[in-house]
């Protein structure tokens, strides 16, 4: 099967006016022209799975998933009743829902299925699915926003949606159903007289567009906390959809961009805009935050600006630091190779040394660079205790850290000529070991060879030893 | 006509897990109890009026969040399923309500008149909030008297608590007049919980009590502050220090309940009955009854 991915990402406005009366205001039917153009390019992308993270769903104990196959109700927005009533009938992914479900518990997420008749689903998810899949043609999966998740939380609600959608083969469609700034008249208006609620929101509105249509999605997920203040209603569901699109996208910086349409509903600001996973040849960027891959962390509802997230640079009990040797800093030496995104390690040596046309690495193991995070865990506790672990996500650790520093050399994964690998437990770990190898460095080709040994310096359970072709310097 | 009533005020939350402990038969799932300490506390309030005659319930509820201005229930009946979004493991509710559309019609005009912006909800499809069906249910579980239902209006989010109390006094003013001048006798309620800072997770057996306990000492100070004002009819006082006590305690008092419901009752200076207090995953709960009968004063 061939492994699954994102096809494009849609940031959609929230309020039933662009289902119910878009004829009322032209901006309005300038918002739905643009859904219907973004159902017609989500068509013609072949995607087969919606994810629709609502901002209009919050949710308190970790995240919640509509898993109902066929949810069917009327909605009534809380606010514009009057506009009218929206019967729904949905094509839910319950498989994949329940999929998902599962990977957030693997990677640390609170997390629950929901699936009850007559279940209130909420008008952004509602909306979207309307206008973006109006003949239930693709399967969706809708997952709440929780009102106490932290940047962390949330990046990793995202990694592990990917992790799903790779496993299943699926080529998915991520839509975020928020506002642009929040802020609504707070009293009727005539349809004729909406704009944007103020210059300032409209200010900020068009600057975040200008990062979307060049595809500089993390540009605005590192902006979130400043954009919540200026121009969002201060509740604490914060503008947080950015960092787990943001997510779904690799934190990516080089998208595709594409606004199809900005305008005022009651004030509030809505955008459609098309993100599309082809690079666009800007510039990308790095994460700014630490790549959380597992997480533990106490979600705090009083984070401040100024400590956010503090709980997750910490090192956490599912992915704490080793307790063995003290890092070192990489030496240097004539040919050394040594890279900011590799784990540092545990004694005197670089990570790589070229000599002539090859690259001889350092055994790499799965710590994460700067946390020093194992994913999957550690194999054991503090006081020697066996720990349960996920051979499969250390190994994809491994081969992720071997391509981050034959990157820093100029070369990338497809360099590898020959690997040693070294598992602690060959009885309980080979044929995971073996099925994430076949995915990745099995179809680069080098030769193999699998040792079973007695221990590592630090709780891990598998390790390897490359020697890889050095680039060519000219 | 003869001059309306306000018979009694009460702050009585809405936290689902309290009708889930009970087991009414219009709720779908099935508890092994839970919550006593406030599910006693509602007896306590039952029992305080159950000889007291009133012809409808005036409510505020925290769960029907509008922004544009206040809105209230306008048609006669509703009945549908009301399953809360965020815990519908708990609370999947066959509602079947009246409404008392002349008097939620004078307080609606009365609120215009003042500058307020109001609406009326008269779309038969909507589905009446969780925090309105279980404070309901809670306070009279037989649904035998019709009630008024005023949304919570943001302004709070929008603006400031400063901005949004200014509003919900003059909300509770007019309130105030409009029952008076129905002839009607009312109980007024304020839908909302305390300190406010949930639990994230949810024990395998969500009524397990070992597991509940206030979140932190904090919130515990600032609930026992409220309850002592409460107590000792100091309600200007909570007025006063509404800001830093919705700020501290991430109270529900956001919503703005607590504030209309003190200015309905004309800034009570008597002593209220707590007949409960008790936390629901983390959040503080009290049910308090100010019993305006008892005193001359309170009506005009």
């Amino acid at each position: 099967m061939t492994e699954g991915r994102l096809v494009g990402s849609y940031i959609v406005p929230v309020h039933p006016h662009t289902v119910l009366v878009p004829e009322q205001n032209e901006g309005w039917q300038r918002l739905r022209d643009a859904f219907d153009d973004a159902a017609k390019r989500i068509k013609d992308a072949d995607a087969d799975l919606l994810v629709i993270y609502s901002t209009t769903w919050p949710s308190i104990i970790g995240h919640q998933i509509q898993a109902d196959p066929n949810p069917e109700w009327v909605m009534v927005d809380h606010d514009f009743h009057d506009l009218g009533s929206i019967p729904y009938s949905f094509n839910i992914d319950a498989d994949f829902a329940e999929a998902w479900n599962a990977a957030n518990e693997k990677r640390g997420l609170k997390s629950r299925t929901i699936n009850y008749t007559g279940f209130p689903i909420d008008v952004g998810s509602v909306v979207a699915l309307k206008l973006l899949n109006p003949d239930n043609a693709i399967p969706a999966v809708i997952v709440s926003s929780n009102v106490y998740a932290n940047r962390a939380e949330t990046t990793v609600l995202a990694k592990s949606c990917l992790d799903v959608i790779k496993a299943t083969g699926r080529k998915a469609v991520a839509v975020t159903a928020m506002s642009l700034s929040n802020r609504m008249f707070t009293a009727p208006i005539e349809p004729k007289d909406d704009k944007i609620h103020s210059l300032k929101d409209d200010e900020w509105n068009r600057k975040i567009l200008e990062f979307l249509g060049e595809g500089r999605l993390e540009d605005v997920g590192q902006l979130s906390r400043t954009i919540h203040k200026q121009i969002r209603v201060q509740k604490v569901v914060a503008f947080k959809p950015m960092w787990w699109l943001s997510g779904m996208n690799g934190n990516r910086n080089n998208l595709t961009g594409d606004v199809l349409a900005y305008e005022a509903i009651h004030g509030a600001g809505g955008a459609v805009v098309h993100l599309d996973p082809t690079a666009s040849g800007a510039g990308d960027k790095e994460y700014d935050e630490d790549d959380v891959e597992f997480f533990a962390g106490e979600r705090n509802v009083l984070d401040a600006e100024d400590h956010v997230d503090s709980d997750n640079s910490a090192p956490l009990p599912d992915e704490k630091t080793s307790s063995g040797p003290a890092l070192w800093e990489p030496t240097t030496q004539k040919g050394s190779v040594n890279s900011e995104a590799a784990p540092k390690p545990v004694g005197m040596y670089p990570h790589a040394r070229k000599v002539g046309d090859l690259l001889y690495l350092s055994g790499v193991g799965p710590r994460q660079p700067g946390t020093n995070a194992i994913p999957g865990g550690p194999i054991n506790d503090e006081a020697g205790n066996p720990l349960d672990y996920d051979i499969k996500a250390q190994t994809r650790a491994v081969i992720d850290n071997i391509t981050r520093i034959l990157e820093e050399a100029g070369g990338s994964i497809a360099d590898v000529l020959d690997v040693t690998s070294f598992l602690v437990d060959m009885d309980r770990d080979f044929a995971g070991y073996n099925e994430v190898w076949a995915d990745t460095l099995g179809k680069v080709g080098p030769t193999r060879t699998t040792l079973a040994i007695r221990a590592l310096p630090t709780p891990i359970a598998v390790e390897m030893k490359v020697i890889a072709r050095a680039p060519t310097t000219e | 006509m003869t001059q309306g009533e306000i018979v009694a005020g009460c702050l009585a939350p809405h936290p689902p897990h309290l009708v889930y402990a009970e087991n009414p038969p219009q709720n779908e799932p099935v508890a092994e109890g839970g919550w006593e300490q406030l599910r006693w506390g509602y007896e306590r309030l039952r029992d305080s009026l159950k000889d007291v005659e009133y012809d409808a319930i005036v409510l505020l509820s925290p769960h029907w969040q509008t922004y544009v201005g206040t809105h209230f229930l306008g048609l006669p009946n509703f009945q549908s399923l009301s399953v809360d979004p965020v815990f519908p493991n708990l609370f999947r509710y066959h509602y079947d309500l009246n409404i008392d559309v002349d008097l939620t019609k004078r307080i609606h005009d009365k609120a215009a008149e003042a500058g307020l912006a109001v609406k009326m909800m008269e779309n038969p499809d909507f589905r009446v909030d969780y925090g309105t069906i279980t404070t309901g249910h809670m306070f009279n579980p037989s649904w035998d008297k019709p009630l008024v239902v005023i949304s919570s209006n943001r302004s709070r989010d929008y603006y400031s608590v400063e901005v949004m109390q200014e509003m919900m006094i003059e909300l509770g003013k007019v309130t105030r007049e409009a029952i008076m001048e129905s002839g009607k006798k009312v109980v007024v309620l304020a839908s909302n919980s305390l300190s406010h800072r949930h639990f994230t997770t949810e024990s395998a057996i969500p009524e397990d009590m070992s597991k509940e306990h206030i979140t932190s000492h904090a919130m515990h100070l600032w609930d026992m502050r409220m309850i002592e004002y409460f107590k000792s009819g100091q309600a200007q006082r909570i007025l006063n220090e509404m800001p830093e006590f919705t700020e501290q305690a991430i109270a529900e008092s956001d919503g703005g309940g607590l504030s209309w419901l003190l200015s309905t009752l004309d800034t009570p200076t008597y002593p209220a009955t707590l007949h409960g207090y008790g936390t629901i995953i983390g959040t503080g709960n009290a049910i308090v009854e100010w019993p305006e009968r008892q005193h001359s004063g309170a009506v005009e």
